[in-house]
């Protein structure tokens, strides 16, 4: 009995949906190139929906659509070479080589492809472009709009990277142990840099774009499972924790609610569950970095049922070590923010005017909102507006805009100039 | 494959070097070449005159114009290149790296167009 072919399409699209990332990654191994797997890949579906209405879906679905995808394009390659042959009398296709289709190694290609996507030689834009598109199955279109980029433009980066896998050879690989920790790096800090637009969208009318946070933790997913290395734990705990508070982030019209004044309930408590065994994991490691201190900061303070019952010691001192293993004006900002609170407000605005005058973060929104922060809570109203004012000169996110804007009203309202 | 590996330096700060540091840094390139030499990726490699003796040619309206200097001015100077061949880009990218001058300057690797003979 044949299936009804409804239904078949219905099997189909959720195939392709768990599947069709494998079976892309495994026909660029063995096709070599990403548009040609491409086309491989939907010449594959195609026939699917045509075929398993005949014969029912098969045993094993994806190796099929990659048998079949190989056999489509060494089909498409010897049409194409038969066309171009100027001697149409050569009775014989030319020898196509194409490695043989086996089921091991394709969790390999997943990895192969992440590092492909993610490879530094690659332009930072393409590469997050690369990735969402090709690793996470999003169409150009989804991705520009993601990042508020002319389709047409990204559609060209892309193109151009894939020119430059192809022309300078890119290798199809996993890097070896002695390059890992650096190419593992670029792989992370595409995923972080895909999580933190959604998470803190830099322009534009919303202020979280969930979609890119929640493809981010795919992506961290992903990578966890296939390469289980202490950073890559503690970046997928670092955006489980911080995507647990997505509800309790902006109000239902969506203004910025700061992390002192969220409702604590709303905050997601499975994942903060998750993230926090996540943490725990990469700690143990002892190889860990960056990404994992700032996951054990987060986790602090979903350990806090307020903002003044958290454990302010312990984040001052986890900033401490992350100012040894990733110093940087922002982190040394966080850690002043952290110290207000541990030791009040004084202290804090101390390391923030140190770092102000230093030249450092004079364009950086976050400084001069904390500071502004710290100011109105000594009575500094005076400098406090002075400092909001340069905040809101640079702010390019409506919500915060906003936010400044009322905290300015109220501050000039309690004093008259 | 091949690479050209272009070596971008500062030549000035290279010629303010007392001769012992100069000494040195040829001798990190001898044992570079070799060492490429020996792997069988070596293809070709020169040191350049420094970029004062660069003299630029075009022909514009059917005439030869000759100016004075390198094509482009920078602050770090094309000063020689290897012509390496490498399995793919990360294998010239782990050649490339161990160029001496990778360390005070930067390499620009720049895969070779192959045609069929």
């Amino acid at each position: 009995m044949t299936p009804e072919p409804a239904r078949v399409r219905d099997e189909v699209d959720a195939i392709y949906r768990s599947e069709s990332r494998r079976v892309l990654a495994t026909l660029i191994r063995l096709l070599g190139d990403f548009d040609t797997a491409e086309e491989a890949m939907q010449d594959a579906f195609a026939a699917a929906v045509e075929q398993w209405a005949e014969d029912g879906i098969p045993s094993n679905p994806r190796s099929w659509l990659i048998s079949t995808g190989r056999f489509k394009a060494i089909d498409r390659a010897r049409r194409t070479s038969r066309f171009d042959s100027i001697d149409a009398s050569t009775p014989e296709a030319p020898e196509v080589n194409m490695p043989e289709y086996d089921e091991t190694g394709v969790e390999d290609d997943r990895l192969r492809l992440i590092f492909t996507c993610c490879h530094p030689a690659l332009n930072p834009d393409a590469q997050i472009g690369l990735t969402l598109r090709e690793v996470c199955g999003l169409t150009t279109e989804e991705v520009a709009h993601a990042f508020l980029t002319p389709p047409p433009t990204l559609a060209q980066r892309i193109v151009r990277a894939k020119a430059k896998i192809r022309d300078a050879r890119i290798p199809y690989e996993v890097p070896a142990r002695g390059e890992l920790p650096e190419r593992l790096d670029a792989v992370l800090h595409v995923i972080y840099l895909v999580f933190n637009e959604g998470y803190y969208a830099s322009s534009g009318g919303s202020l979280i774009r969930s979609d890119l946070s929640s493809e981010a933790i795919r992506l961290g997913r992903i990578l966890v499972e296939l390469l289980p290395e202490p950073e890559a734990v503690g970046l997928l705990a670092l955006m489980l924790l911080l995507d647990a508070r997505r509800a309790a982030r902006t109000t239902s019209s969506g203004e910025l609610i700061l992390l002192e004044d969220q409702n604590r309930s709303l905050w997601n408590r499975a994942q903060i569950e998750e993230g926090a065994q996540l943490v725990e994991r990469a700690l143990q490691s002892r190889r860990f970095g960056p990404y994992t201190l700032q996951a054990a900061i987060a986790a602090v303070h979903a350990d806090a049922s307020t903002a003044a019952s958290t454990d302010w010691a312990q984040i001052v001192a986890l900033y401490d070590v992350l100012m040894l293993a990733d110093p940087s004006p922002v982190i040394e900002l966080n850690r002043a923010a952290a110290v207000a609170m541990n030791s009040g407000p004084a202290a804090g605005l101390a390391l923030i005017n140190a770092i102000l005058v230093r030249g450092d973060l004079t364009d950086y929104l976050p400084a001069h909102v904390a500071r502004a922060d710290l100011c109105r809570r000594l009575g500094q109203n005076g400098d406090s507006i002075v400092s909001y004012e340069r905040a809101l000169a640079l702010a390019k996110q409506e919500p915060e805009k906003r936010f400044i804007a009322q905290r300015l009203r109220e501050l000039r309202a309690t004093s008259p100039r | 494959m091949k690479y050209l590996c272009l070596i971008y330096d500062n030549e000035q700060a290279w010629q303010k070097f007392p001769k012992d540091v100069q000494d040195k840094y040829m001798g990190e390139y001898a044992q570079f070449t070799s060492s490429i030499k020996q792997s069988g990726q070596h293809v070709g490699s020169n040191q350049l005159q420094p970029s004062h003796t660069a003299t630029t040619v075009r022909i514009r309206n059917g005439k030869v114009s000759t100016t004075d200097g390198p094509f482009v001015e920078t602050k770090e100077q094309l000063g020689g290149y290897y012509l390496i061949d490498a399995r793919d880009l990360n294998d010239a990218i782990s050649v490339a790296s161990r160029i001496p001058s990778a360390r005070s300057g930067a390499i620009e690797v720049r895969p070779i167009v192959e045609r069929m003979a």
